[in-house]
């Protein structure tokens, strides 16, 4: 993704909110084992996924949507959902860019992110998730030179099945969760990544999430793995259009880290959240897990200024002695949106260590929630933890809220919690006034400070494009 | 540069300025002196146009124009400065980027390019300097930790990079050893020029060894009840603010 293509994900009034008129091939509202049959058909997939799907199907009919997230909104009917969506002639997936029809290229150009390599940021390959398909790979074959697999996952089911089969799951079961299920039935389409043993990744990856047609769902599925040794880093963007009705976006994301590798995680999510009123937004509701295996790093760094709300929980399950996990968030609501975010670090292995630095801010009527689990079982001896939860208020209106967990079973392990919670107060902001800045710079320059530890783990080049979507998105906050 | 006619001010619903005029003219430096709560602080807000400061008579022009009717940021933009009696902290902040910030809003108000980094940062470096700070405090957040001296000589720094058309000092000498006292008077005296003009709100005459001001005035209760020169601070000096109430 392109500086610009950030640019573009943080516009000023929701910029990426426009339509793509684009015929589609959209499944009617609905779900049953047929639909999934359906979508695996459209897809040619192999016989093992179909009954992987329709089994993840049955466990989620046993399952009942949570209701411990500190969030609030009308039960979603899930027979008014349309579960595949896809471009006219796209269903096949990804061809060459000289078959995707223009206007889908021009809705990635309106949105920053050109898809013909000679226009692309040089170092970063592009997968373009529009709807329910992956429409296009930029610079593959230059990633094919170092042996680095990075597809849709459709198209990883048919080329590299058994890559799929061994790690599909593996880290987010199909039973895990309500949504996890929800999404291993109907996932569509998503990114796959595979870096080969002691391959340290030539360039960034990313993928830019795009809705499209209204009353569908996204339920993308992303799965990388990184074999030995190897590093790589990724980045995924997204973005909406407006829309009056809520939208589901139910994904998962499994992190698969071999002995010795890392993977460095990035997340600009700026779906639409949703207008000043609270009608409509997406519901982001997303799953996304890492395993560390011995020597492992993993690290999360998302930044979330979208969506009506979002329930999510990177989290890294450190399974290998020595292993490394590490979740860096920032999450901002404005108006009526509700966050409920944080992570999960389970500590399995010897000397794990694991570090979480979240930031919430709050404006508007909004509320914004922090949930931590930092479990330690009895083996993980010598294991650390670092918690860090501090939130931020603009206005009087709006509400922060800290739910950390601790469950620890080793009496070696050194766990540290620290939380603050402070508000923008009247004097800075006039302090910044009389020093010539309007209240919403001020507003912004206090905000960018506050995620400054948080920020510094994004790649370089999306660190202050992230200060501009949270100036963005506190549009109407003050004054 | 300034003119105050029969101002009333309110802060939280109370009468706090009750009448108050003042002249300024270009190139002058006046200092305002007079008794804890007579208003003093009050006119320096209500200038630089702090919200919940609410104005119930009276006019205000700053260079020709209606101050009144100007945003906070807006009077800044046009020149207006306040030195904070009591500087807030903004954590996270670097003074760095603050100053910046302001220095450039103030550039694009003018229709200049803003500043390129490398001139800014030597300048800063400079000012830090010249106010006997380590420019390592740059990198620290604004006012963040800094001891009471620290935060006023913040404030210079601050007066010195943005060169305004008139500059409103709030006690900027309080709490300052008698080294640092030299340092804000050869700040302010490096800002004097014929074309700005200074307001130095102080308790002590001391300053106003160091810097001369053309005018003296005494406020209590809302109001200017006496002007003279320099020689009305050694009087106050001599026989406290008592005396004023007493000749009236
Ligand atoms: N927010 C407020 N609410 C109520 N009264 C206020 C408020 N701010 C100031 N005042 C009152 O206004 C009066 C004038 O205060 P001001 O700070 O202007 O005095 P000052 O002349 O600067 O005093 P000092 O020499 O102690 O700095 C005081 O009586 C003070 O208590
Ligand atoms: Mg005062």
């Amino acid at each position: 993704m392109s500086k610009q293509a950030l640019n573009h994900i943080i516009n000023n009034e929701y910029a990426a909110g426009f339509v793509t008129d684009i015929e589609s091939d959209t499944l009617p509202a609905g779900l049953d084992e047929d639909v999934i049959a359906f979508i695996s058909a459209k897809k040619d997939e192999p016989e093992w996924l179909l009954q992987w799907r329709i089994n993840a199907y049955r466990e989620w009919l046993k399952m009942a949507a949570p209701d411990w997230a500190h969030v609030n909104f009308p039960k979603i009917d899930f027979d008014a959902i349309s579960y595949y969506s896809s471009p006219k002639g796209m269903s096949d997936g990804p061809k060459s860019l000289e078959e995707v029809d223009p206007e889908l290229l021009a809705t990635y150009a309106k949105l920053g992110i050109p898809l013909h390599e000679q226009e692309a940021l040089a170092g970063v390959a592009v997968d373009a998730v529009f709807d329910s398909v992956s429409i296009a790979t930029t610079f593959r074959s230059k990633l094919a030179e170092a042996g680095v697999i990075f597809c849709s996952i459709s198209e990883a089911v048919k080329q590299y099945p058994e890559l799929v089969k061994k790690y599909l799951g593996t880290v987010v079961s199909q039973a895990d969760n309500f949504y996890a299920a929800l999404n291993s039935a109907v996932f569509s389409d998503g990114t796959f990544v595979y870096i080969p043993k002691d391959v340290r990744c030539p360039m960034e990856l990313s993928t830019y999430f795009r809705i499209n047609e209204a009353k569908t769902g996204q339920f993308e599925r992303t799965l990388i793995i990184a074999d030995e040794g190897s590093y790589v880093s990724y980045l995924e963007g997204c973005t909406a259009p407006m829309r009056d009705e809520n939208q589901l976006h139910a994904a998962v994301v499994e992190l698969v880290a071999l002995n010795d590798s890392e993977i460095k995680y990035s997340t600009v999510q700026n779906w639409y959240p949703g207008d000043a009123a609270g009608k409509g937004g997406i519901y982001n509701f997303v799953t996304k897990r890492g395993l560390a295996h011995k020597n492992a790093h993993i690290s999360w760094t998302q930044v979330e200024t979208g969506s009506a709300i979002t329930w999510k929980y990177p989290s890294v399950i450190l399974l290998g002695d020595n292993s490394i996990g590490e979740f860096y968030s920032v999450a901002l609501t404005n108006n009526y949106q509700q966050a409920d975010t944080g992570s999960k670090m389970i500590h399995i292995g010897k000397n794990t260590k694991s570090t979480i630095i979240s930031k919430g801010i709050s404006a508007g009527k909004s509320s914004n929630a922090y949930r931590g689990l930092v479990k330690v079982i009895p083996r993980a001896s010598g294991a650390r933890n670092y918690t860090q939860c501090d939130s931020l208020l603009i206005g009087d209106t709006c509400a922060a809220h800290t739910f950390p967990y601790i469950e620890s079973s080793n009496s070696t392990a050194v766990i540290e919690h620290e939380a603050t919670t402070s508000k923008v107060s009247d004097e800075q902001l006039y302090l910044c006034q009389q020093r010539g800045l309007a209240a919403e710079k001020a507003v912004s320059m206090i905000v960018n400070g506050f995620c400054k530890e948080v920020f510094k783990e994004l790649p370089m080049e999306f660190a202050v494009e992230a200060g501009k979507l949270l100036e963005v998105s506190l549009e109407g906050s003050v004054g | 540069m300034l003119t105050i006619k029969n101002l009333q001010a309110n802060v939280e619903g109370k009468p706090i300025l009750k009448g108050l005029d003042l002249e300024i003219k270009p190139g002058e430096v006046h200092a305002i002196m007079g008794p804890n709560g007579s208003g003093k602080s009050t006119l320096g807000h209500v200038l630089a146009g702090r919200p919940g400061y609410e104005i119930t008579g009276g006019s205000i022009f700053f260079k020709g124009e209606n101050l009144i009717e100007m945003e906070t940021e807006q009077r800044a933009r046009n020149g207006l400065f306040l030195a904070f009696q009591y500087p807030v902290e903004i954590p996270g902040v670097s003074n760095m980027e603050f100053l910046k910030a302001s220095v450039d809003a103030l550039q694009e108000h003018k229709g200049e390019q803003p500043m390129d980094s490398v001139s800014f940062l030597r300048q800063a470096r400079e000012m830090y300097k010249q106010v006997d700070l380590d420019p390592g405090f740059l990198k620290r957040g604004v006012n963040e930790g800094f001891s009471g001296g620290e935060k006023k000589r913040n404030e210079l720094i601050q007066m010195l990079m943005l060169q305004p058309a008139l500059a409103i000092l709030d006690e900027t000498d309080s709490g300052l050893d008698i080294d640092a006292l030299q340092v804000v008077a050869e700040a302010v005296n490096s800002l004097r020029s014929c074309e700005r003009s200074i307001v130095m709100i102080t308790h002590y005459q001391r300053l106003l060894d160091y810097i001369k001001p053309d005018f003296v005035h005494v406020l209590s209760d809302g109001k200017i009840v006496r002007s003279g020169d320099k020689s009305l601070a050694l009087e106050l000096e001599e026989k406290g603010y008592g005396w004023i109430s007493e000749v009236e």
